[in-house]
């Protein structure tokens, strides 16, 4: 080849993957844009969601408060729920895989750049038509599960913008899982045979395959839920033959997986980054990636243990305690695989590392509470209190936010260019360590003193008054370390010019 | 299980609780037992907070200790162990011991001796219709405050006609869904006289926060006196009862009995509190509330009688306060 014909070869390629400008550039599928679209999307989310539950903090700082009427506390809490789950927890994996899966794997891009702003588009337009609900006073009210009959026959059109709204991030989900899988299968770089992918595509795998079994049962949940509230078929309504029990079942087979589906990536970003500043390879890789398998293959058998009260033989009780009980050993494994390979390494205390310490000091935390509420007969006092409330924030701060957290820290150099403050995520972190503590421990007490979930007020002088105050206090302290998180990006978008991506 | 121990240590951490919030009276509390099934899964509560904490201390010890602490060179043979160790060992034996024991916790239902005291609870938006069965085979039915005698295995029979509930005494046990299209039974018995407090503790609308109900264990004969007062029909009429419509909706036993739609207020003066838990039983509280019910519960299926004049909202409150 002669070196005009390199040239012309190197001008042609550059002009292929060059980024379109203007008005184009709404129409770029490059996967380290798109990327960021969806994580900076996603985030927008979780902030808006965050300040929905600050309201609710603020009307249960103080008993018979009447800061927000029963009404709106309703929409507020359904509406954390939703957004936090559907369109922060699960399209945060999706998005940090698409931006950071290809280089792992030694590839340009994902095999289907398209499907992945397909999916990015239906995301969007799904979550700010259900986020947008609220500012019209006809967001969802019937909690996150939306049980019927309370959301096919009591909700307004709240319950259709849910369902709606949801459609398109099912959508997102499922282009997302056949986009990775695929990406993990077919894109490695010559000579990485499975046995040698970094472990977050193994658990991008894993992930991807949970979620083609895990959101169907959803997905058919929601026509029936659709087509009794618009053309009153009766699947849940029992005057008619229906069964109420049939949607808790629908939704939990999906909705258990999808605590995995959410807590599986980020454990991945774990094992990328613990190993980095361990200075060497994890420990136990064949253990890791099997009992991440393992998690996945239990996660579809315990979805029983969100309906503990619904009046169950106790048989099944006992069986799905069980297996309840039996997910927290590969749990177990994968952390002890962590502590191992920084107990052989020598540590670099940095930002990333902070964070993923603070993610196992909280997530153990809500797996232990896990193991108390999957022994069933607990669980009848703790089932829909905030026992549960602190527990499930346990189980998705730490097993989610902070190692989500550890990722912005030590992938943002990769994605921008440019490092992140450190004074600044040293700030962030203690503000969100402390301050989320401060507002979660005490929900543990305040659930078994008797406190309900989902109630917009309480009497005085049943002994939860200060705790609740408490947890208010915290969350203020929590949400303060966004703030800081959001002064750290602008600072380095400020730096000077760095790589560019 | 209970050893000593552990009731020390729930002891004293209880007591320490209740002097940080003030001493109040935790009449709904789930640790602060008043039953069989509450004083058994309070101490597994306890036992299961000190076993968490140890486990989370020695795991974060040993995290800390990794990261911070000066360390000999390890084989790859050792983290080895560590993972069959502590990843595969140590929760397979805990847990296994942990469900052996919890689960023997499980009650047993439908168990088929009969229970001494049967009560139906019919959940509704928001609040409860009881039905007390008696010894000929006939039901009593009050609303909204639950008479139980003590150490009596009482069954609930737990059903819904709209929305999902559940029913929940934290001080006497566990809670139990009530879903429309099924019957379920729940099994408590009381061990402590006194008064405490139930809740519907699945999510039921708007007003599912004030949804509750005052639980009164009785001692000796007190539960028999109660229900034989219980038992009879209302002690007077009323014109302003009648002449506003009240009847349409609820039953006051020898008086009216054609509507049944809200709840029965036969005996209503004898209860202590107005709207399912909501407001204290006062004449106060009770024109407010016939004045303007949806305002204080919102969603409440009872009307403003705000257009009634003052003088007959007062006569009706009177009336009722009256049927003891």
């Amino acid at each position: 080849m002669t070196p005009d014909e390199k040239a012309a070869e190197t001008r042609q390629l550059e002009q292929v993957w060059a980024q379109p400008r203007g008005w184009r550039a709404f129409s770029d599928v490059n996967n380290s844009t798109v990327g960021l679209w969806y994580i900076a999307t996603a985030f927008a989310f979780m902030l808006f969601a965050g300040a929905l539950a600050l309201i609710i903090r603020l009307q249960l700082a103080v008993p018979e408060n009447d800061l927000v009427p029963a009404e709106t506390f309703n929409q507020l809490f359904t509406l954390h729920g939703t957004v936090m789950m559907f369109l922060f927890a699960v399209p945060i994996f999706e998005a940090v895989a698409i931006l950071i899966l290809p280089a792992m794997l030694g590839a340009r891009d994902l095999p289907f750049p398209r499907l992945s702003a397909f999916g990015y588009w239906c995301f969007l337009i799904g979550g700010v038509f259900v986020s947008s609900s609220i500012f019209f006073g006809q967001a969802p009210d019937a909690g996150w599960f939306m049980y019927p009959p309370l959301s096919t026959e009591q909700s307004g059109i709240g319950a259709d913008i849910w369902l709606l709204g949801l459609s398109f991030i099912e959508v997102a989900s499922i282009a997302a899982a056949v986009e990775l899988i695929v990406g993990v299968l077919k894109c490695r770089a010559p000579g990485m045979h499975i046995n040698l992918t970094p472990l977050y595509g193994w658990y991008v795998l894993i992930v991807g395959a949970m979620i083609l079994f895990a959101f169907p049962p959803l997905i058919a949940g929601d026509l029936l839920f659709e087509l009794e509230r618009l053309l009153d078929w009766p699947f849940f309504d029992v005057t008619r033959g229906g069964d109420p029990i049939l949607w808790q079942h629908l939704f939990w087979i999906f909705g258990h997986p999808e605590v995995y589906i959410i807590f599986l990536p980020a454990i991945a970003l774990l094992a990328m980054i613990v190993p980095t500043f361990a200075q060497r390879p994890i420990a136990g890789y064949s253990w890791i990636v099997l009992s991440a398998l393992g998690t996945g293959f239990l996660s579809f058998g315990l979805w029983v243990h969100h309906m503990f009260t619904t009046g169950l033989p106790s048989i099944s009780l006992g069986f799905f305690a069980a297996a309840s009980e039996a997910v927290a050993i590969p749990t177990g494994i994968q952390i002890f695989a962590f502590i191992a390979t920084v107990m052989l390494g020598t540590v670099i205390r940095s930002v990333p590392m902070l964070y993923c310490l603070g993610a196992l000091a909280i997530f153990i935390v809500g797996g232990l509470t896990g193991v108390m509420v999957a022994v069933a007969p607990f669980d009848f006092q703790a089932h829909d209190t905030y026992f549960i409330v602190a527990h499930l924030h346990y189980v998705l701060i730490g097993g989610m936010l902070f190692p989500v957290m550890a990722g912005v820290h030590y992938y943002y150099p990769f994605a921008r260019g440019k490092m992140l403050s450190r004074t600044l995520g040293i700030w962030s972190f203690w503000l969100m360590f402390i301050g989320f503590n401060v507002a979660f421990l005490p929900m543990h007490l305040t659930g078994l003193l008797g406190m309900p979930r989902r109630v917009f007020t309480y009497p005085a002088g049943l002994g939860f008054e200060w705790l609740n105050l408490i947890s208010t206090v915290g969350a203020f302290v929590f949400a303060g370390g966004f703030p800081a998180l959001c002064v750290g990006l602008r600072a380095a978008q400020a730096q000077g010019a760095g790589r560019t991506a | 299980m209970p050893s000593i121990l552990h009731r020390t240590i729930a002891l004293s951490l209880a007591t320490g609780i209740s002097l940080l919030v003030g001493g109040c009276l935790f009449e709904q509390s789930a640790l602060h037992p008043a039953g069989r099934d509450a004083s058994e899964l309070s101490a597994l509560a306890w036992f299961m907070f000190a076993a968490a904490v140890v486990v989370w201390a020695i795991v974060m010890g040993a995290t800390i200790y990794a990261v911070l602490g000066k360390k000999k060179p390890r084989s790859e043979r050792f983290a080895d162990r560590l993972i069959i160790g502590g990843g595969v060992a140590f929760p397979t034996i805990g847990l296994a011991i942990l469900l052996v024991f919890g689960l023997s916790l499980l009650p047993s239902w439908t168990s088929a001796d009969t229970p001494d005291l049967r009560v139906h609870v019919r959940a509704e938006q928001f609040w409860w219709r009881l039905g007390y069965e008696q010894a000929d085979g006939s039901v009593v039915e009050t609303a909204n405050e639950l008479h139980l005698p003590n150490d009596a295995t009482v069954e609930f029979v737990l059903s819904s006609t709209d929305v999902i509930h559940s029913f929940w005494i934290p001080a006497l046990g566990g809670k139990m869904d009530a879903i429309p299209g099924r019957t379920n039974q729940l099994r408590l018995t009381p061990t402590k006289p006194g008064t405490y407090r139930g809740v519907c503790a699945e999510f039921c609308g708007p007003s599912h926060a004030l949804m509750a109900f005052p639980v009164v264990v009785h001692e000796g004969s007190g539960f028999t006196e109660w229900m034989e007062q219980q038992r009879q029909p209302a002690s007077a009429r009323s014109d302003a009862f009648l002449g506003a419509g009240c009847g349409g909706c609820h039953v006051v036993r020898g008086v009216s009995e054609a509507g049944s739609v809200g709840p029965d207020l036969t005996h209503f003066g004898s209860r202590s509190t107005i709207g399912a838990g909501t407001l204290a039983n006062t004449r106060e509280n009770l024109i407010a509330w016939i004045t303007t019910p949806g305002h204080i519960k919102p969603g409440v299926g009872m009307p403003s009688f705000m257009s009634l004049p003052e003088a007959e909202r007062a006569a009706i409150a009177d009336y009722l306060m009256e049927l003891r």
